[in-house]
């Protein structure tokens, strides 16, 4: 069976904690691990700061929108902004690597979703927006399917 | 859910005692707060008690990080206490426990910063 869920929401730090909590409210369904709530809690929280403060460059426009689909024990995340975009993934995607050090980034976010997730991929486009896809496979299914 | 922070100075030290969740959006307000106080005060050692603190994301990594840059560049230490196993995830992916010394409670590590 497939359930599916979908949120849109104006780009402000205020919509990080709904975010992460909408989410984790889905999700938890499928009777995931506390830990495995908290990592996919994690994830949304560093994709959707990124939205804001990359994406929309702290402008306070712009739309948020997330995906969440459940599918045979399976999460899977869209996290998705209309904004600048990323020129150059490969060094976002390095470990303490920020673009805004003046803003005290720590640069793991990247890191922290590879690390938690199954799986993460990156669309993205210069002056088009960015897309974040991720999935994870809660274990309370892997256990019950042996 | 936002976030309680309780700040205090005990002998030199600065205890900053977080509640609820620390990311982007609150990040700001304990920033702010830690660097007024650091201004005002004297400040030799930070002490940081996560035991009541329910989330935490990179942006918490990053403020923590500003402050540790600051209060080491006064010649002090940051000791961390009370850590949660997500949260000491965390720490660990981002190589913070080679720069922040963690103790178990917030009486001892107290206690290794010379405070009674």
């Amino acid at each position: 069976m497939t359930n599916e869920m979908s949120l849109a929401f104006s780009a402000l730090g205020e919509n990080e904690s709904f975010a992460r909590v909408a989410v984790a409210a889905f999700v938890a369904q499928l009777d995931p691990t506390l830990d495995e709530l908290t990592e996919i809690k994690t994830v949304v929280s560093e994709a959707v700061t990124n939205c804001i403060i990359h994406g929309y460059e702290n402008s306070g426009t712009g739309k948020v929108e997330i995906n969440v689909k459940l599918e045979d024990g399976t999460v899977s995340l869209r996290i998705h902004d209309d904004g600048i975009g990323i020129g150059d993934v490969e060094q976002a995607k390095q470990p303490l690597f920020t673009t805004k050090p003046e803003l005290e980034r720590s640069g793991m976010g990247f890191t922290i979703m590879e690390n938690f997730m199954d799986h993460v991929a990156i669309e993205t486009e210069v002056g088009k927006g960015t897309t974040i896809l991720m999935t994870k496979e809660v274990s309370h299914n892997r256990a019950a399917c042996k | 859910m936002s976030l309680k922070m309780d700040l205090e100075v005990r002998n030199g030290v600065l205890c900053i005692r977080l509640e609820g969740e620390l990311d982007h959006h609150t990040a700001d307000e304990l920033r702010t707060r830690v660097n007024e106080l650091m201004d005002e005060e004297m400040v030799q050692h930070i002490l940081l008690n996560l035991g009541s603190l329910e989330f935490m994301d990179s942006s918490g990594l990053g403020v923590i990080l500003g402050r540790y840059k600051k209060i080491a560049g006064l010649g002090g230490e940051m000791v961390v206490c009370s850590i949660s196993p997500a949260v000491h995830r965390l720490f660990e992916l981002s190589g913070m426990f080679k720069i922040i010394r963690l103790e178990s409670d917030e009486k001892y590590a107290l206690h290794t910063l010379g405070v009674a």
